[in-house]
């Protein structure tokens, strides 16, 4: 193995928190700060993330890690009295640039909710619209292969394949979410950010959404906030632990599970916080 | 070190807290069997090292109950960090203190073959006793230093280990010339260096519980320290 050096983040340490030796980041923010209205949420967190590794961002509710995940790719944007400073850069471009196009930017950072939200349409429909918006399909048949490589990735193609035509709404909830999966991924993204994926899905889909990212680490670089400390365990590299609006630390998956440097990483993981 | 907060499910706080005192009483009891075992040995009271022989399957009832304790534990409450650590650390250090509540046996049933009627006592048998309680003394310290989550009181464990080591070398050394000087009882003392033996290795295993209350205390390996060689006996 090789010798990682990290900079374990601590709420005094203006160093941005390194993803490790090696990789280079995909996605790379410094001193960012977030606000709603006079209200900060988010404290001077630098952070990279890179393609090799799954990145969790674990954290207590209200400790900012879906409002950070969501200046990943401007969903903040439509939060009218949210504001962010500092720079947030993809490929080391700044997202936060005016001449950043937002839909682009969008296509490029996909994103996963909680609730599995696909469109009132036909499951070839979901996963369609995208690559149609952005004109990535020449032709049908381009269109049609677009859609079974989606649906393949995402797992989920050998359970629709006789039935791309019946309603998206109409799948159980573990398949809408890899249809919501499917259709992040059909736009060809470099980033995917996954806003608690599997908080309402039972144990067995859960275990399918986990196996899938999984398979897709390498392919995309993968950001997944959860609340499921052992799920955070099992699927990601890395691991992130906010606390009120501030990176706490930063480190390998491992090591933040058996042996995490801050006391507060540690109270929160073994149970003890508050 | 043991962190200041309790954790939310108290029932955890109880789990924990029942699986220190398991391995403590574990601890006392092989503590015992080590004084006993010398006792016996000194006083050639082979009805006491009969006991000693009979209380050992106390010892491995603790340490069953620790394994179920603990698998229980990880089962139930997924522990993360130290308290991975510690009920990983328990597991490990009950299957050593069973393995020194077994030297204590293995002494206790040499104590008729040491005394063989109608000879002379063996004067050497009279240090063995200080070098017995120096090692019992690691094992005490060592789970105490368990129970506090304490690194410092491990690595302290760990720095008395040459001296038993020296305590050994000097026992054997003065062995070998109380066999040279009477031929006819170098059966009878070749079992008191076994008994010797025995006791150097009760510090070892100490010394290696040390090493897992480090790790359990602080999530790093102790640095690995210069080991003196020990003549096999």
């Amino acid at each position: 193995m090789t010798q990682v050096d990290y900079a374990s983040t601590s709420a005094d340490s203006a160093a941005p928190a390194r993803a490790g030796a090696g990789a280079a980041p995909k996605m790379s923010a410094r001193g960012v700060n977030v606000f709603y209205g006079e209200k900060q949420a988010i404290r001077d967190v630098s952070i990279d993330v890179d393609m090799e590794n799954v990145t969790a961002f674990i954290g207590p509710s209200g400790c900012g890690k879906s409002t950070f995940l969501r200046t990943l790719n401007r969903m903040n944007d439509t939060v009218a009295s949210a504001r962010v400073e500092g720079r947030i850069m993809l490929d080391g471009e700044d997202i936060y640039e005016k001449s950043m196009d937002v839909v682009q930017l969008r296509a490029r950072v996909g994103m996963v909710f909680q609730k599995p939200n696909p469109f009132p349409k036909s499951i070839y429909e979901n996963v369609a619209y995208g690559p149609r918006i952005h004109g990535l399909a020449r032709s049908r048949s381009d269109m049609d292969a677009i859609v079974e490589r989606s649906l393949k990735r995402a797992g989920l193609w050998e359970e629709v394949k006789d039935r791309l035509q019946d309603s998206g709404t109409a799948l159980s909830g573990g398949q809408q979410q890899r249809l919501c999966i499917a259709r992040a991924i059909a736009v060809d993204p470099e980033v995917i950010l996954m806003d608690e994926p599997c908080s309402a899905l039972d144990p067995i889909a859960t275990a399918k959404i986990e196996e899938l990212i999984h398979e897709l680490r390498g392919k995309y670089a993968i950001v997944i906030v959860t609340h499921n400390m052992q799920q955070a365990a099992r699927v990601s590299q890395r691991t992130a632990f906010f606390h009120l609006g501030t990176l706490v630390e930063y480190g390998e998956t491992d090591q933040i599970f058996t042996a995490p440097r801050q006391e507060r990483t540690k109270d929160y993981i073994t149970g003890r916080y508050g | 070190m043991a962190s200041g907060h309790e954790h939310t499910v108290k029932a955890f706080d109880e789990d924990i807290k029942h699986l220190r005192a398991l391995i403590s009483q574990m601890g006392g009891l092989a503590e015992e069997a080590i004084a006993d075992a010398m006792l016996a040995l000194s006083r050639n009271d082979t009805a006491l090292a009969k006991e000693v022989r009979a209380k050992d399957k106390a010892i491995d009832a603790i340490e069953a109950e620790v394994e179920k304790l603990a698998v229980r534990v990880i089962a139930l409450r997924a522990p993360m960090a130290d308290d991975l650590r510690e009920v990983v650390a328990a597991l490990k250090i009950a299957a050593v203190v069973e393995r020194i509540g077994d030297y204590a046996k293995n002494i206790a049933k040499r104590v008729p073959l040491v005394h063989t009627p109608g000879a002379d006592r063996i004067e050497a048998i009279s240090i063995l006793p200080a070098m017995a309680q120096m090692a019992s003394e690691m094992v005490h310290d060592v789970l105490d230093a368990f129970s506090a989550r304490d690194a410092e009181a491990a690595i302290r464990v760990v720095e008395r280990d040459n001296r038993l080591d020296d305590f050994y070398d000097s026992i054997f050394r003065t062995l070998v010339t109380y066999m040279v000087e009477n031929p006819r009882t170098v059966s009878e003392v070749a079992h008191l260096l076994f008994v010797a033996k025995n006791i150097e290795r009760i510090g070892d295993h100490a010394t290696n519980v040390a090493e897992m209350v480090y790790f359990a205390a602080t999530g790093n390996y102790m640095a690995e320290r210069d080991t003196v060689e020990v003549p096999e006996a």
